[in-house]
């Protein structure tokens, strides 16, 4: 299914990452999204990203809930014309039929609050199953998009059981072989769900947040005085961001805590797209003549 | 005023204001949430009706039309051109001298030769020819597209390098504009106007032309969609009916989810499946919710009314396999979201409620007003209160006390953070399988009702005590800090609060002392209290009152008459009292009482009367035997009016208040109270005072209108 999608998708020109080797919530977070997303100059591409997400781990208990599972990531910047014709396209190239499954674009405006970054568009229904998030972006890290770029983010592990016709994430064949889903990620999800959940020292979490924040900082306004480095500070942010998540599975943050942890993050997501920004302006605007941010 | 002549090239001159034709316009977007489609047609129709009436284009009627992927308006009747107009201006006398003239003639751009002459005054007529409809709809379309009020809109493509690139709801794709079988010419963002339009996303994707607004809803017909709303509607319900009936079992109506799904689909396909009943273990509110807020399914009853194992989905396809994929792949999701809820529910049955209580003071009620947990403690002590003081008769203070301890609880439950609409009803469930007493679990499960107006108003006396408590409480702890509600911002429900707690209040005909009952919530707050708030949320009752009372009926004036007595915070008493008064305004006993008070009043207040201290002697001369009458009334009725009021018999007080009436009429028609003699005239004005006083002991009859 990932290889069709890649065959798929450059075609079309995308060039064909490979997913960043870092804890994050959705393939938005990789930086070929959130950083290639700002700025005029074009970008077409496509990767597979894993995603952690610690509240929804259940123990491996439940048919399609998962801490941790996979994202088939494309974006495309400017977005098409075409880009939903694309997008049916490239279920046809996996053995989804149209003709005999109920494919619906159902609202969902998309809204990152630690990314600082919204847009609009669709869950896209399988059957009632969401299968992709289909997104054109209007802001990231504060900045406007200009010009738009469409994102599509594909649930592979729901999008294989459609075409395996099976009910439970475990069963998926990951080989022909006799391999499953469940062989290789059931022990990941109850360990996951259990340190998640349960286990993780809380001190050392929060003192983990401290430190990726105060490195962020510090990537922004090295201490040399030298110019700030954009990316790695866009690491720490992501960090940042996966920690919070996970106290946030600990239970250990209260409603009033929740605002000003994500406020954190979003800050530090924005200095990194801002020092992004600044870093490329004049190449962008040699480039692109009448642009600006 | 300027009126010039338009130079009309012949190839443009309007054709006859007499041919008529339809108007199609269609404008096609990628798929457009289902809940903004009904008021972009409303707002598509006053934009294009607005447009019109610029130049004064009536249309004869004005349809629109929304699919998640187009959205069409047809105006009936169009004239082909507007009237053409001739303007008269009045210009200088013949008789004025040159330079009027010359003044004139430059402004209306004419020579002297073309004014007209009538009684020595020169006119300037001019005659504006029509103009074409194809060329006026041709301005509008563009200007109503850049207008639209979406609720949010977005930019895309290559163009939105620019955020000042054309927005819509979705990308923008197509533009059908037709006024008769005549392309209207229209290029917006590299959209051009034309004639194709594009059938079902997948039963007919290819291009259809469309030849007029006649054959509008046919071709697209032919092609799949149902461009109708209301179509789709009646599609949905009665087939998700008919579903239901096939299968032995009873659809449970959902009109918001008819109108959800017809907004998804443009050729809807309701279809019904089946899930494992070993979900039905899970409570069927959560089922319900769980189906139709996530996957937008309707539900069925089976015949003893219990929640069935069934689901009906709408598809937007008809399928080959007459759904059999469709409805297996939504079984499944559907199995996943019961799976979740169950893993909830069973993981929230674990944990006691008075654990999840202990828990509440991790979560802030709001940002002044500390924590939840501190909200519950006061709610205990108020509920309590009501039952220990029999304001909730037959309440048992321990049991509106626990009650009010755990009603909270569930806002920590799983279930509740995945469905908040669930709070109040969770709490209940798991109560009553933690074996607290049926009184509390029904409380916890109630306590938040009445939600709003025509929502079921509680009478289980525990029930009764923490709805009140919580909601007093809610009251009084942001009007102590300030925070009422204002204008039209509400953020906290205060005006509903209020209105919940006199609903409840009534209901069970309570004796609640408002005041007291103030207080008492504000002494549980820590920190000094505000005199103002607490008086401002006394007012703000009686404006909730006069609200809710209006809709029952009841004159606000007549509640007014009664407030204005003070010290009255008994509702059930006021509401009596002034249920007696209306009824006796309404006679002819009540509406001559009332001019002859007012008479009396505006006479003390014309003379600026004050009360001098009754020195209670009698009077130094005779009265007139109408004076007389009237005194004697007066000692009659007034230790009767008291006697009533205090008994709470206001028909009786109403009855010796009626009884003034002959007696005051009578004084005045013989009586003159603006005597020479000054004894006489004090004496008078005196009596006009007890008069006054008298029927103020039942009703400030000033506040009356009329």
């Amino acid at each position: 299914m990932i290889l069709a999608l890649h065959a798929y998708w450059a075609e079309r020109g995308c060039v064909i990452l490979q997913p960043y080797d870092m804890e994050m919530g959705a393939g938005t977070f990789h930086p070929a999204t959130t950083l290639r997303a700002l700025g005029p100059d074009p970008w077409n591409a496509a990767f597979v990203q894993p995603c952690r997400r610690p509240t929804d781990g259940r123990y491996g208990e439940n048919p399609n809930r998962l801490g941790a599972y996979y994202q088939y990531q494309v974006i495309l910047k400017p977005s098409p014309p075409d880009l939903q014709d694309l997008y049916l396209g490239s279920l046809a190239a996996i053995g989804v039929d149209t003709a005999l499954h109920d494919i619906r674009f159902v609202e969902d405006d998309w809204e990152s609050p630690t990314l600082g970054a919204w847009g609009l568009g669709w869950e896209v229904w399988c059957d009632g199953m969401e299968v992709t998030q289909f997104t054109y972006f209007q802001q990231m890290g504060g900045f406007d998009c200009k010009p738009v770029a469409g994102e599509l983010t594909y649930g592979l592990e729901r999008l294989a059981m459609y075409i395996q016709d099976v009910d439970n994430v475990y069963d998926l064949a990951f080989n022909d072989a006799g391999v499953t889903y469940g062989d290789v990620f059931l022990e990941n999800e109850r360990q996951m769900s259990r340190w998640n959940f349960e286990v993780a020292d809380t001190d050392r979490l929060f003192d983990g947040f401290r430190k990726a924040a105060a490195e962020c900082e510090n990537c922004l306004a090295p201490t040399d005085g030298s110019d700030p480095l954009p990316i790695p500070a866009y690491e720490q942010a992501i960090k940042a961001s996966h920690i919070f998540n996970t106290l946030q599975a600990r239970g250990v943050i209260s409603v009033a805590e929740r605002q000003a942890y994500i406020g954190r993050v979003r800050d530090l997501a924005k200095g990194a797209c801002g020092a992004w920004m600044e870093r490329n302006a004049a190449d962008w605007k040699a480039r692109h003549p009448g642009w600006s941010a | 005023m300027t009126v010039t002549v338009d130079p009309v090239p012949p190839e443009l001159i309007a054709p006859a204001p007499g041919d008529r034709a339809d108007f199609l316009l269609e404008l096609r977007s990628e798929e457009i949430p289902a809940r903004m489609q009904d008021k972009a047609r409303d707002d598509l129709a006053r934009l294009f009706a607005a447009e019109l009436d610029k130049v004064g284009l009536k249309p004869g009627a004005i349809v629109t039309f929304a699919t998640p992927r187009r959205l069409a308006l047809i105006a009936r009747d169009l004239p082909a051109a507007t009237e053409p107009v001739t303007e008269e201006v009045k210009g200088p006398k013949t008789a004025a001298p040159p330079q009027a003239l010359e003044g004139f003639l430059r402004k209306t751009g004419l020579t002297r030769d073309q004014l007209v002459e009538r009684d020595g005054i020169l006119f300037a007529i001019t005659r504006k020819p029509g103009r074409a409809t194809a060329e006026i709809l041709a301005d509008a379309i563009p200007a109503i597209i850049r207008a639209f009020p979406w609720p949010k809109s977005m930019r895309w493509g290559a163009a939105s390098a620019s955020t000042e690139s054309l927005r819509w709801i979705r990308p923008l794709h197509g533009i059908v504009a037709l006024l008769g079988e005549g392309v209207v010419p229209v290029e917006i963002a590299g959209i051009a106007s034309g004639v194709t339009t594009f059938g079902h996303r997948f039963h007919h994707p290819g291009p259809i032309t469309i030849g007029s607004a006649a054959d509008y809803e046919e071709k697209l017909r032919a092609c799949h969609v149902v461009v109708d709303q209301d179509q789709r509607r009646v599609a949905v319900r009665d087939r998700a009916a008919a579903l239901a009936a096939e299968a032995g079992l009873e659809l449970v109506e959902d009109e918001g989810l008819v109108g959800e799904n017809a907004g998804l689909t443009e050729g809807p396909v309701p279809l019904l499946g089946r899930f494992d009943a070993d979900y039905l273990s899970v409570p069927p509110e959560v089922i319900q919710l769980t189906a139709r807020v996530n996957q937008k399914y309707f539900v069925c009853r089976d015949a003893s009314g219990a929640l069935a194992n069934a689901f009906i989905c709408t598809a937007n396809i008809d399928a080959p396999d007459g759904g059999a994929k469709i409805v297996e792949g939504n079984r499944k999701v559907l199995a996943a979201r019961l799976a979740d809820a169950r893993f909830f529910y069973d993981t929230d049955l674990k944990v006691p409620l008075e654990e999840q209580a202990a828990k509440l003071d991790r979560i802030v009620f709001h940002e002044k007003l500390g924590q939840v947990a501190d909200k519950v403690a006061r709610v205990a002590k108020l509920a309590e209160w009501l039952a220990t003081g029999g304001i909730v008769p037959g309440c048992d203070p321990a049991l509106a006390r626990r009650a009010a301890e755990l009603c909270k609880a569930d806002l920590v439950t799983g279930m509740v953070g995945e469905f908040p609409e669930l709070q109040g009803v969770m709490g209940g469930y798991y109560a009553a399988a933690q074996g607290e007493h049926p009184a509390v679990a029904e409380a916890i499960r109630d306590h938040y009702k009445p939600a709003g107006q025509g929502d079921e108003v509680p009478t289980a006396p525990v029930t009764v005590a923490v709805s009140l408590a919580d909601k007093l409480d809610t009251l009084a702890a942001f009007f102590d800090a300030g925070m009422p509600p204002t204008g039209s911002k509400d953020p906290f429900a205060l005006r509903r609060a209020a209105l919940g707690v006199i609903a409840t209040v009534i209901e069970s005909g309570l004796r609640l002392p408002l005041a007291k009952t103030i207080t008492q919530a504000l002494l549980a707050r820590p920190g000094r209290h505000s005199l103002e708030g607490q008086l401002a949320l006394l007012d703000f009752f009686a404006d909730r009152l006069k609200v809710q009372q209006r809709e029952a009926g009841v004159r606000h004036d007549l509640i007014d008459a009664v407030f204005a007595l003070g010290g009255e915070d008994d509702l059930v008493r006021l509401l009596a009292r002034t249920a007696a008064l209306q009824a006796f305004i309404g006679t002819v006993d009540g509406a001559n009482l009332l001019a002859g008070y007012k008479r009396a009043a505006n006479i003390l207040k014309k003379e600026g009367y004050a009360p001098a201290e009754q020195d209670g002697s009698g009077l130094s001369y005779t009265p007139e035997p109408a004076e007389a009458a009237l005194v004697a009334a007066l000692d009659s009725a007034e230790p009767r009016a008291r006697a009533a009021v205090k008994a709470e018999a206001f028909e009786g007080a109403m009855a010796a208040l009626a009884s003034l009436r002959a007696p005051i009429d009578a004084f005045f028609d013989s009586v003159t109270v603006n005597d020479a003699d000054p004894a006489k005239r004090a004496a008078r004005l005196a009596l006009l005072s007890r008069v006054r006083a008298a029927v103020h002991a039942v009703a400030d009859f000033s506040r009356i209108e009329g």
